[in-house]
């Protein structure tokens, strides 16, 4: 029972880190509460200065890049273990610049006013999420064969390559505003930070996580050797469909309301891993806290740093991940 | 053995690169010609031979076409064929096949420069965007593959592709946050999105004795390149100092790629696409690919920049996006078959 002490300790650790993360971020910034005066307004004691703060501007954002990053972590988790590719990540993949592609779509047809679109939008980019999974899967699958992970991240990294293309191709005729709408987009900032994003990111979650955390041992099996998996009884096919478009639909979700955010998905499963070893039991909450506490920490650094204007989480993020990636890369 | 097949067919190539390599060049002149007399202001054949060869200010076609025309498509050519060539030496150097500028961080890492350029020399000259494009590039290719290669194994194409995409992600990473503090991101924008429309004379007078140097550098060193392109062993036992000259491959890829990033900012896939093309072509001599690509990626950037300021006239499609329509399906089929075009 080792494991499972081990498992506790990580958690709790992670759920700490979490907790100490969103203090600092609420002390920290241009309109702060200390850690005192959180206490007091999350107890109701709070003045109407300090309500606003925390319910409206503070606690919303939070809240969206504490499930965006539980989305991502969870995501990139799956991807890893579908795909027996330790370096699968949904940004890698490409399922960010099909999303961000639709968001231009949408930007260029349909209104420049970023007011009226704030809500129609995320459905977008989910749509372009998808539609680029289903792509990166079709085009890399081969009839009799099992995919390759080799093959679909190659066709991940030409795939985004041309939806890139096509994104800037088509931001050429933009408008100033639009096209630092799409920067900024492109570049991740929670740009989703009030209760309705909140609440378009919660049913998302709610029930793919745990359909995801209750397939845990389905994942062990399937991480392991194919063949393994068949005799077991596992039923690949189906099994893998499943997975992949849960993975897909919660990048998907994550990315549309906090814009191109990578390198989560790959970071948050690896050192779940490396605390509580590779039982998708144990190391899937872990990886789940982790990734919260990389976008929420990110978020916060990248608010702080560089007042005012702040510089988007998915440029801090990919800061610390693009390294962490490499080394990974050069070790394994 | 692979190593006798390739001399047995070099003797019957020869011809066969040779025609190869002058309809390269008649296609060159030829879409050259095209690209000037297609667009807004219609042009004619005769005028376009009447403007540059006995050229006369007063005439309105004439000035379009020397101060507009002609330097635009001199510049899709050489950023044709610094990319095709570029490509080329690196698919040879690292024998794989998926290599392309645009895909190793040469990109990203000029465009970084460039970014802080922007950022605390707004009024910098063409000089300085170039040098700083080269420095961005060289250190973008650096670190792909120095990390591709601190491992043994060397660089399979997934660990370069990989790394490639990984140090992008990164140097466009900080490229951006500059951008967007500094409020230029569409300025870089516009620049990254890749296009030859601003292509003057000064700029190609900067550009056209570095790029003939490199290319002509780089044909001398085919010979070079066709050993290493059978193995590093190989090369090794054939008497190749392999170290100094994958040095001297690598800081040519640095000087073409560079400057085509510097004048066209990211096309990526043409420096993919063109080596495959020549190879088929006129075989796996690099004395012969080199050349042929160099002239064949002039060809398909002129085409494909005179489709960019046609298909949606008047406004301008980035060139990049045209390449790419066709060298992303190009770049799949390639991942499909495991780096073989046959």
């Amino acid at each position: 029972m080792k494991k499972r002490w081990e498992f506790y300790f990580a958690f709790s650790g992670a759920a700490l880190l979490l907790a100490a993360v969103f203090i600092a971020g609420m002390a920290s910034g241009y309109i702060s509460l200390s850690p005192g005066r959180l206490l007091a307004t999350l107890a109701g004691r709070g003045t109407d200065a300090e309500n606003l703060i925390l319910y409206e501007f503070r606690l919303p954002r939070m809240l969206v890049a504490f499930f965006a990053g539980i989305g991502f972590a969870v995501s990139g988790a799956v991807l890893q273990s579908m795909t027996h590719n330790p370096l699968a990540d949904p940004g890698i993949l490409g399922i960010n610049s099909g999303a961000g592609l639709m968001v231009a779509v949408f930007i260029s047809f349909f209104t420049s006013e970023p007011s009226s679109f704030l809500y129609i939008l995320p459905v977008f980019a989910l749509l372009g999420g998808i539609a680029a999974a289903v792509l990166i899967y079709v085009l890399s699958f081969k009839k009799g064969e099992r995919i390759q992970p080799e093959r679909m991240v190659l066709t991940g990294a030409g795939l985004s390559s041309a939806f890139s293309g096509a994104m800037i191709a088509l931001a050429s005729h933009f408008n100033r505003d639009q096209y630092d709408f799409i920067a900024r987009w492109l570049a991740g900032t929670i740009w989703g930070d009030d209760w309705a994003f909140v609440l378009a990111l919660l049913p998302w979650i709610a029930v793919l996580v745990p359909v995801v955390f209750f397939r845990s041992n389905t994942l062990d099996v399937l991480s392991l050797h194919e063949h393994a998996a068949v005799g077991l009884g596992v039923h690949i096919g189906r099994e893998n469909l499943l997975l992949g478009f849960t993975a897909a639909a919660l990048a998907s979700v994550s990315v549309s309301v906090t814009g191109g955010i990578g390198f989560i998905g790959l970071m948050a499963p690896h050192i779940a891993k490396r605390l509580v070893g590779p039982r998708h039991r144990f190391f899937l909450p872990v990886a789940a806290l982790l990734g919260a506490v990389l976008l929420l920490g990110a978020d916060t650094i990248g608010r702080v740093i560089l007042d005012p204007s702040g510089i988007p989480a998915g440029i801090v993020v990919t800061v610390i991940g693009a390294p962490y990636f490499l080394y990974l890369m050069v070790k394994n | 053995m692979e190593v006798k097949k390739e001399n047995r067919g070099h003797a019957s190539l020869r011809p066969a690169g040779m025609a190869v390599l002058a309809a390269g060049m008649v296609l060159l002149v030829a879409s050259i010609a095209a690209a000037i007399s297609a667009g807004a202001a219609d042009i004619q054949f005769s005028a376009v031979w009447r403007a540059v060869f006995h050229y006369e200010p007063a005439r309105e076609a004439d000035r379009i076409i020397m101060s507009l025309r002609l330097p635009r498509e001199l510049g899709a050519a050489v950023v044709g064929a610094t990319l095709a060539v570029s490509g080329a030496i690196m698919q040879g150097m690292t024998r794989n096949p998926l290599a392309d500028p645009g895909l190793l961080g040469l990109n990203a890492g000029a465009s970084l420069g460039l970014a802080c350029l922007f950022a605390f020399f707004p009024h910098a000259s063409f000089g300085a965007k170039m040098l700083f494009s080269f420095i961005g590039a060289a250190a973008g290719a650096g670190i792909v593959f120095g990390l591709g290669s601190l491992k043994k194994g060397g660089l399979t194409p997934l660990r370069l592709t990989l790394a490639g995409a990984a140090v992008s992600a990164l140097l466009t990473s900080l490229g951006e946050g500059i951008a967007l503090y500094f409020k230029l991101s569409q300025d870089l924008a516009f620049w990254s999105a890749g296009g030859v429309s601003g292509t003057t004379w000064p700029q190609l007078e900067l550009v056209l004795p570095v790029t003939a140097a490199g290319l002509f550098l780089a044909v001398l060193m085919g010979k070079g390149l066709t050993v290493l392109s059978f193995g590093e062993e190989t090369a090794k036992g054939l008497g190749q100092r392999t170290f100094a000259v994958k040095t001297v491959l690598l800081l040519i890829v640095l000087i073409l790629a560079g400057t085509a990033v510097s004048l066209a900012g990211q096309v990526a896939f043409a420096g993919l696409m063109v080596p495959h093309l020549a190879r088929s072509l006129v075989g796996a001599d690099y004395r012969w690919i080199l050349p042929c690509s160099a002239v064949f990626g002039a060809v398909l950037l002129v085409l494909a920049d005179t489709a960019a300021r046609t298909i949606n006239a008047p406004y301008e499609t980035p060139v990049g996006a045209v390449v790419s329509l066709v060298g992303v399906p190009f770049f799949l089929y390639l991942a499909r078959r495991g780096g073989k075009l046959r």
